[in-house]
């Protein structure tokens, strides 16, 4: 992989989000053009400012819609202009920004909207029967798994491998639904007990209810611009400094489902872009993906801020709280604020982008800093896209 | 924008039925010609994978998870475009423009003979509120947008039986052309009219097929490539997507696209190529496509010949869609594939334009040079 220094910098000037919350009653467009607009009006640009738009939306059976992303360039303001849908899986969100971003630094645009959109709860008669249609049609899909059951053979391993008890898992939950309080966006804040998520009703043992993200509608939107023109709208830039993406292979069964390799590779290419030697180190803030609570473990390690097995003892004593060494989940992530699939992803980004910015509010950091970085996880757990951020 | 060169295609299929050939066979077996042609080794050569894909026509939720095994692209960043293949070629270039890559492989595909109701997967693109509850055949709505043109511009039946008997006849140089024939156009002419004003001969059927391209920065092209074809502008654009506030009868996706994609190459005018490759799904289709390209009086000229291969202006001289069929995402990387023989065998300049088909007003443009 080629790492260009010459390319155009690229920063992030708006975002703007919808609330995630269960059965929208409000249309796909009409929670993109929502998220746009609030994304536009902070940026202080105008929709016919916007020289292309950047669609990430996940599995189509959702929303129920062919060729969604001309269905949904109409709600985030893409007519007549250079506009395209790129997907991989639950990764989508991060790879909504990664997209908009070679759209500038390859210099086709100057002024880029990011939208994401998810609407899962039109999904009868559960969001989950659209994961029936995601495996290998001729081997695994006559078998009718449940999404459900692959996550806890990888949750199951994962605590195997590392010798890893729920307890230490149940911490995320507790630790995200908190951060989640102060979430103004958040479907899920509460304030839970390690105890309750143990009680929880088992879905497919290791995984309980308290262990997973809900089921969301919702929509972000990001507005990234060329260098130049960012200096001319906002005097907080937040730049855009590494980008990565990678897809494992499809066959899931024969991986090592205790590691996320794939993140890794993700990672190393956006450190490298980056000029990150010591993730541990130089990195302040991160919104890993955690659309279960161990995954957040999982991609921490993933994302090197962890060495392998060591998340779950970093984060009991603290290292990632809100007022740890790396606050990891500030925003409440997937289990606190919900789970549109793909705009879960660009929430991520958005995240690091107001603690960059220093807006969080009372989701604010406490203490200060200056890189960040989100991840997105997603396809047949073989998709990682991971974005670093500079103020 | 810095040009990039095209090092390597490959193709599998072009059939109405590929029976004996998954979809992902069909992937295998298109990137294994486009590697051999292009002389590279996809595990070290390549930096990044673009698959051409929805998730309907596949008839898996999340398809992309199927994408990187068959052309060697797991463990290495590969990643979905929800659109034609010429959107995808356009993710590319902008790839390599923007420094992250230097060689990108762009793939898509279609296997429509597992679609067991191809109409009613159009149907789901459809507004869900306001368009689908009617139940409008997707011809008739192209059947509209042809009465429109025609009565616009005066383009009759006769001329459209026209482009009918040239492309079909073109088809027949190549050998992926299952429609290719050579046809009378009175025959054409005399044939029933599925919706007016298109006889069944005027709409192109879908096919099976994977195309593989494979794209590479101008510095390290010339490793693979003694004479890469370049891409020197590349440019997409969306009309109105909603159907009931579509403006019929023109191609405004394209004329926004060709623009911006002439601008870059410095094209000054689409006539100064030696041949145009549009996508021509209904034959009225290619008369509208040019018209969006900014060919003026396209009625004048075809009745004249100039669309003829081997006149002044070849228009789709492999025989386009109405000859080959359209692969669905990949009908752009069809159209582009053909380009890049006939530059191959010594044409100098043309222009393809894609278009992702009805209910959409979303199309691609590229200027190519050899």
């Amino acid at each position: 992989m080629r790492t260009n220094l010459y390319f155009r910098r690229v920063a992030v000037i708006g975002a703007g989000m919808t609330p995630f919350k269960r059965r929208y009653l409000e249309t796909p467009q009409e929670l993109a053009w929502e998220a746009s607009k609030t994304a536009l009006e902070e940026a202080g640009l105008e929709l016919r400012d916007v020289d292309c738009v950047v669609i990430g939306s996940a599995p189509d059976a959702f929303d129920g819609i062919h060729m969604k992303g001309e269905y949904l360039s109409h709600g985030s303001g893409g007519v007549r202009k250079p506009v395209s849908r790129v997907y991989v899986g639950g990764a989508t969100g991060v790879m909504t920004v990664i997209s908009a971003w070679y759209h500038v630094a390859s210099g086709l645009c100057r002024k880029v909207l990011a939208v994401a959109e998810e609407k899962m709860s039109p999904g009868r008669p559960h969001p989950q029967a659209v994961f029936r249609y995601i495996w290998d049609p001729i081997t695994e899909k006559p078998l009718n798994p449940n999404l459900i059951w692959i996550f806890a053979m990888e949750m199951h391993r994962y605590m195997y491998v590392n010798k890893v008890s729920k307890e230490e898992i149940a911490l995320v939950s507790v630790k995200n639904k908190r951060n989640a309080l102060a979430n103004p966006y958040a479907q899920l804040g509460a304030e839970i007990t390690v105890e309750d998520v143990l009680k929880s009703e088992v879905l497919v043992w290791p995984v309980q209810l308290l262990d997973v993200s809900p089921v969301s509608d919702g929509a972000a939107a990001m507005v990234l611009v060329e260098g130049d023109v960012a200096r001319r709208y906002t005097d907080t830039p937040v730049w855009v400094e590494g980008v990565g993406w990678t897809l494992d292979n499809t066959s899931w069964p024969n991986r090592e489902l205790a590691y996320p390799r794939y993140l890794e590779n993700a990672a190393r290419m956006a450190y490298k872009m980056a000029g990150i030697e010591r993730p541990q180190k130089e990195i302040d803030v991160v919104e890993p993906y955690d659309p279960f609570d161990y995954k957040e473990l999982h991609h921490l390690e993933g994302l090197m801020l962890a060495k392998r097995g060591e998340a779950p003892s970093l984060l009991k004593e603290g290292f990632f709280d809100k007022d740890g060494e790396i606050p990891s989940s500030p925003s409440g992530g997937l289990l606190g604020v919900g789970n549109p699939i793909a705009a879960a992803g660009l929430m991520k980004t958005i995240s690091i982008y107001w603690q960059l910015k220093g807006t969080g509010g009372r989701m604010q950091v406490k203490k200060p800093v200056h890189t960040g970085v989100a991840q997105a996880w997603g396809d047949l757990m073989q998709a990682s896209t991971v974005v670093v951020m500079r103020n | 924008m810095k040009k990039v060169g095209v090092i390597g295609v490959g193709w599998f299929g072009f059939s109405p039925h590929i029976h004996d050939h998954s979809f992902r066979e069909m992937m295998f077996e298109a990137s294994q010609r486009a590697y051999h042609d292009a002389n590279v080794n996809p595990r070290e050569d390549v930096d990044a994978f673009i698959s051409c894909q929805e998730d309907f026509w596949e008839g898996i939720s999340i398809s992309d998870e199927f994408a990187p095994d068959p052309v060697g692209g797991s463990m290495r960043p590969a990643m979905t475009v929800a659109g034609d293949g010429l959107q995808g070629v356009a993710h590319g270039v902008m790839m390599i423009n923007s420094g992250v890559a230097d060689v990108v492989v762009v793939e898509a595909h279609a296997k429509p003979s597992d679609v067991l109701s191809f109409s009613k997967v159009v149907e789901l693109a459809m507004d869900p509120l306001y368009v689908r509850g009617a139940n409008v055949n997707y011809h008739f709505i192209a059947g509209l947008d042809a009465v429109k043109f025609m009565e616009r511009t005066g383009v009759t039946r006769e001329d459209l039986a026209e482009v009918v008997v040239k492309n079909k006849a073109s088809g027949l140089k190549t050998g992926r052309a299952p429609f290719a024939s050579s046809l009378d156009k009175d025959y054409v002419e005399s044939l029933e009219t599925v919706v007016y004003p298109l006889s069944k001969a005027d709409i192109a059927q879908p096919v099976d097929a994977s195309i593989v391209v494979v794209v590479a920065s101008e510095e390290v092209a010339r490793k693979f490539n003694d004479a890469p074809v370049w891409i020197t502008g590349i440019s997409f654009a969306t009309d109105s997507s909603n159907l009931e506030l579509a403006e019929l009868g023109r191609a405004s996706y394209l004329a926004l696209a060709s623009k911006e994609a002439f601008k870059t190459s410095k094209l000054e005018s689409p006539l100064k190529v030696d041949g145009i490759f549009v996508d021509d799904r209904y034959s009225y289709k290619e008369l509208m496509h040019l018209e969006a390209l900014g060919v003026q009086d396209v009625m004048g000229m075809l009745r004249e010949g100039y669309f003829n291969p081997g006149s002044y202006l070849p228009v789709n001289p492999k025989g386009g869609h109405l000859a080959k069929g359209f692969p669905l995402e990949a009908s752009g990387l069809s159209l582009l594939l053909d380009a890049v023989e006939y530059l191959r065998e010594g044409e100098k300049k043309a222009i393809v334009a894609s278009w992702r088909g009805v209910p959409t007003f979303t199309g691609a443009v590229a200027v190519m040079e050899r």
